[in-house]
């Protein structure tokens, strides 16, 4: 049972890049929809064995660490394969409908899609430090090619910038794991703890744990190496902005917050975690100032992702030498704001990819009217930026709720200002949007009105982000879920 | 200070150059070649700082097998996107064109499907 | 699940289910529009009209689940929340008729009854939030949804209003939820409690309780309009009239004053907010507030600007009365929340149809205008005549009271205060009296509109009147179980220990 479903989540969509390769787009097409099919059954059947059986090792193909593929499946890796089978199923379906069969490059986008999807499932899943830098790289190349796809100049241009971005990070990523096998002789992340604790090898520099950090915080554009995002992000076709923001740069942020959760206490110290604190604070501010300034509606959303970004890196300070109870609350709060930031920014670039699609331009001045015509897309985007500003009952709400209560009882209030105000500032560009909307200067329907199904899928994920709130308490149950820690 | 350090400093020192190539020069493909260079010296520290007591570790062996493929992947994609990149703009550097691109766009992929 | 777990959220669903169904509608719907409305306006009266009979025999509805580690979201049905809940229901169905005759021929119909429903959701919400984190998440609820409800008409200056809305309430937004969570993390998730939890609280926490209640009341009191957060209220009048009367009269304004009756009440304890020294400082803005809306009502020419400084002034008797530490003066507080509400709806009501049949806005061009609308123009008399206190109409019961109840607890001060509001409120209302009925028409009226022998169309004419004939009744019938002033009474008697 546990074979078959490792499989689906890691060989069928590697199986299924090839196949969609091999293919035209409309054959690409109808191939995906049954992988979708396929890997959200397998993504349910996984959380249903953890939560019969718990969480376990497994050694993929029977072969022993260091060489084989050890993967750890617990609570947390199974909330993050679902999140991904929900927010991708629902951009591949958009992408489906919105690009242009017509143009003969855009048959890529299936295999790609596939690539993608097979590094972040390897991603959640990896246990081993060599593995995640593998899928990490899978998900870089894909993701920039995706963001090619785009095909004028100025989307090669944010593509290879993202590139090389991202090829540094991976790196000093790599550099950092080099350093820790040289140091403790595995690559193990639970052998590396457990070496830690026993006290067997000393500690020593956090200067590995620095690099890779550095590296993950590279590629998932932390303030200040955030330049590459919104280009990227903004010039992409809207359901790939959406998956790159949704998921791919937290694929990144999930590595990091493993290491930091795992060796952060033995490698890293307090200034290291108030300083990477800081700059996500800064990211929170100026992400969100950039994005008011901006005069592009996906630019807009774009900064948006760099400022949300930004609060998921208060986890480093929220949960280094606090109690377990205020580090539970700390992760409870940042799942949460990974999970609403995922629904609420994919809706928001789908609903954003429509309102562009029917004004006919991308300018934010250009919506004028618009909320009298195209009222579905206009309140998806509109419930997405109710969950990015945090306001009740979004899911975005109950991250901050528990971030605060996280600041609060560690005595580190000073987040409670970049919570408060990052709140303010992302109703700032969201309610921009939305007043430009409002102006009222035309009577006639000028506006060209995409197929239902797209503003269907956006509507629905920022239904879910929003309701996210009202049922965060059993989405955090299957974080929770127990791991019994043995091989299977 | 083994001969096996020697190794492994020798990887920080090429990883230096490189990353002081990635950062300082412009033109793309110069700026690939550099990154090829710091892979080569991490793949290096990897290889250099696992040999201790005079064994040879068959882990970071493969473990710099697998990067080697992976930095191939990345360059080839990188080459590509360059090519094409000056294909469309005339340009080998990331600077922002002007109002005229330098050379003319080539007609397909010029404009495309819905505009953003 | 027994009826007594259903019953408020059959209440919240009631709105909340129209105005999906009503988003939805297509724009052309125009009878299934009205008719879900109304329908729903009836129904939720219908179940909030059920709670009150169940309550004052003494039942308890409640329903809780848990949202977050720690943190339940509690709707709770008790006296005080069916003093907010009556208020809002009756109201809605008043002002959803207006809003159908208001409204007739212009666009975007659908959202602007979508929204306005929501903003009922969020209303009752508010009244049957059973603890201060589902408070909150209703309050911000409100916000949002009336941001729609005031740029309606998508004018440069209903932009600019909105703005300003916005940024006023998302700010006082923040503050609270600050407060909110500060409190949460000291001593954990509070349900609203009759006396409150802090009686005799631990002495060391004084100091932190005392910042967080400043913080509550500065969160509170932009929505309630204290003085000095009241800016965004003059200018939120460019919304439509059905709005404008919902914004004061019920919705928005009654949020922020009934969250402070809550904080007071049911969290902190009217007896331990006295002893820690709270209400005094609470007690002077809010009389601050009362002169300054009356004096500068008194400067405005546009009849609904004039509105909606007296709301600013009148909605801070609430306040007041509860910082009067007495029986009488807290049941002059409650009584005005329902009597405000009633007498505001009126005037804005008939502002409505000023401008809506005339193309009135100013007061200087109202002369005469009684003999055209005599129906409007006696409503907005009765109105008028309330707001002053004139016996033996609902605002006479309020300040009556009131003023007994500050000479009872000795704060006589507290009496000069009404009387100067009194007598400025005669100044700047009987002037709009004597054009209506006493000036000659001056000059033909800048737009009008005629419907045969009615003096404007029945949709906009019955509910001022209606809620004019109830104003009169809630003053004559003060003693008669089940009026606002008895049911205040019964709040006293079963929350508040004194």
């Amino acid at each position: 049972m546990t074979l078959w479903l490792m499989a689906g989540l890691l060989f069928t969509p590697l199986a299924w890049a090839v196949l969609t390769l091999l293919v035209d787009f409309r054959m690409g097409r109808a191939v995906t929809w049954l992988g979708i099919l396929v890997q959200v059954l397998v993504s349910l059947g996984l959380w249903a064995a953890v939560a019969s059986d718990g969480g376990f090792y497994y050694l993929l193909g029977g072969w022993q660490a260091p060489l084989g593929i050890e993967l750890r499946v617990d609570g947390l890796a199974v909330t993050f394969v679902l999140l991904t089978a929900l927010v991708a199923a629902a951009c591949g379906w958009h992408a489906s409908v919105y690009l242009d069969p017509g143009k003969s490059w855009h048959r890529y986008f299936w295999p790609l899609f596939w690539f993608l999807w097979a590094g972040l499932n390897v991603v959640w899943l990896g246990g081993d430090l060599f593995n995640l830098y593998v899928g990490l790289e899978l998900i870089s190349l894909a993701a920039v090619g995706l963001v090619a796809l785009g095909g004028q100049a100025a989307a090669l241009r944010a593509a290879i910038r993202y590139l090389m971005a991202a090829l540094l990070g991976s790196l000093a990523y790599l550099l950092g794991v080099a350093l820790i096998y040289g140091q403790f002789g595995t690559l193990s992340l639970a052998d590396v703890t457990a070496l830690l604790s026993d006290g067997t090898v000393a500690a020593g520099q956090t200067f590995p744990l620095v690099l890779m950090l550095f590296g993950l915080a590279l590629k998932t554009a932390l303030f200040p190496m955030h330049g590459w995002l919104p280009p990227a992000h903004g010039i992409a076709k809207s359901p790939v902005s959406a998956l790159l923001s949704a998921l791919v740069v937290k694929a990144s942020f999930y590595i990091a917050a493993r290491l930091w959760l795992d060796l952060g206490g033995h490698l890293g110290g307090y200034e290291l975690a108030q300083l990477i604190g800081v700059l996500g604070g800064l990211a929170v501010i100026w992400g969100s100032w950039l994005a008011f300034r901006q005069t592009k509606l996906k630019q807009v959303v774009a900064y948006s992702s760099v400022a949300q970004i930004g609060y998921l890196f208060l986890l480093f300070p929220l949960t280094w030498g606090v109690t377990d109870a205020i580090s539970l609350q700390a992760q409870q709060g940042i799942t949460l704001q990974v999970i609403s930031h995922a629904l609420a920014k994919a809706a928001m670039f789908l609903a954003a990819g429509n309102l562009i699609m029917s004004v006919g331009s991308n300018r934010v001045d250009a919506l004028a009217g618009v909320s009298r015509f195209l009222p579905f897309s206009l309140f998806s985007f509109g419930l997405a930026g109710v969950s990015l500003m945090g306001l009740p009952p979004t899911g975005g709400f109950a991250a901050k709720w528990l971030l605060l209560q996280a600041s609060l009882a560690s005595g580190q209030w000073w987040w409670l200002g970049v919570l408060l105000a990052g709140g303010l500032l992302s109703a700032a560009y969201v309610f921009r949007v939305y007043q430009a909307s409002f102006i009222d200067n035309t009577d006639t329907d000028h506006f060209f009105h995409p197929p239902k199904s797209l503003e269907v899928i956006p509507l629905i994920l920022a239904l879910l982000s929003l309701g996210l709130g009202l049922v965060a308490e059993p989405v955090l149950s299957v974080m929770a879920l127990p791991f019994e820690g043995s091989s299977r | 200070m083994t001969i096996h350090l020697l190794y492994a400093f020798a990887g920080v020192a090429l990883c230096g150059i490189g990353l002081f190539g990635f950062i300082r020069l412009d033109h793309l493909l110069r700026k690939l070649m550099a990154f090829n260079l710091m892979g080569s010296g991490v793949f290096l520290v990897m290889v250099g700082l696992a040999q201790r007591g005079g064994q040879p570790d068959p882990v970071p062996q493969a473990l710099v097998l697998t990067g080697i493929v992976v930095a191939v992947a990345a360059t080839a994609l990188a080459v590509v996107l360059i090519r094409r990149y000056y294909h469309l703009s005339g340009q080998i550097t990331l600077a922002e064109p002007g109002r005229e691109p330098v050379k003319k766009p080539a007609a397909d992929a010029h404009r495309e499907g819905p505009t953003e | 699940m027994s009826l007594s777990v259903l019953m408020p959220v059959f209440a919240l669903m009631t709105s909340l289910l129209a105005s999906v169904v009503l988003f939805a509608l297509p724009e052309k719907g125009y009878r299934l529009r009205t008719t879900i409305n109304l329908v729903a306006a009836v129904v939720k009266i219908a179940l909030v009209a059920v709670m009150i009979w169940g309550i004052a025999r003494g039942r308890e509805y409640e329903a809780a689940f848990t949202m977050l580690p720690g943190v339940e979201f509690v709707l709770r049905a008790d006296a005080l929340s069916m003093l907010f809940a009556g208020l809002s229901a009756l109201l809605w169905l008043l002002t959803t008729i207006y809003a159908v005759g208001y409204l007739e021929d212009s666009p975007n119909r659908s959202r602007f009854f979508g929204f306005f429903s929501l903003c009922v959701a969020s209303t009752m919400g508010i009244a049957l939030a059973g603890n201060l984190f589902t408070f909150f998440l209703f309050y911000e609820m409100l916000t949002l949804s009336t941001y729609p409800l005031v740029v309606h008409r998508g004018t440069r200056k209903a932009l600019r209003a909105g703005r300003n809305y916005i940024i006023y309430t998302l700010t006082g937004g923040a503050v609270l939820l600050l407060a909110i969570a500060w409190l949460h993390g000291l001593v954990g998730d509070l349900r609203f409690q009759e006396g409150g939890h802090f009686a005799g609280v631990d002495p060391s926490l004084q100091a932190p309780l005392t910042i967080i209640f400043v913080l509550l009341m500065t969160g509170l009191g932009v929505k309630a309009a204290l003085v000095p957060l009241h800016g965004w209220l003059p200018q939120a009048m460019v919304a439509p009239a059905p709005v404008s009367a919902l914004l004061h009269a019920v919705a928005v304004v009654k949020a922020g004053a009934f969250g402070i009756i809550r904080v007071v009440f049911e969290v902190y304890g009217l007896e331990a907010a006295e002893a820690m020294g709270l209400l005094a400082g609470l007690a002077l803005v809010a009389a601050f507030t009362i002169i300054y809306g009356s004096t500068r009502a008194l400067y405005q020419i546009d009849l609904k600007r004039r509105l909606a400084f007296s709301t600013i002034s009148q909605v801070s008797y609430i306040v007041l009365g509860l910082c009067l530490f007495g029986p009488l003066g807290v049941m002059g507080g409650l009584v005005h929340l329902v009597h405000q509400g009633i007498m505001k709806i009126t005037l804005f009501f008939c502002a409505g149809n000023y401008a809506e049949t005339l193309g009135v806005h100013r007061i200087d061009e109202l002369d005469g205008a009684g003999k055209r609308m005599p129906g409007t123009s006696v409503a907005f008399t009765l109105g008028a005549f309330g707001m002053i206190g004139a016996p033996p109409l609902a605002g006479f019961i309020t300040k009556w009271t009131m003023g007994a109840g500050a000479l009872e607890v000795g704060m006589d001060w507290v009496v000069a205060v009404l009387v100067v509001s009194s007598l400025l409120n005669a100044a700047y209302f009987l002037p709009i009296l004597h054009r209506l009925w006493f000036a000659e028409q001056q000059q033909a009226w800048p737009h009008e509109r005629r419907w045969g022998r009615l003096e404007t169309s029945p949709w906009l004419l019955w509910p001022p009147l209606v809620t004019a004939v109830l104003l009169v009744l809630a003053g004559i019938l003060a003693n008669v179980p089940f009026s606002p002033l008895s049911w205040a009474e019964l709040i006293v008697l079963r929350e508040v220990a004194l």
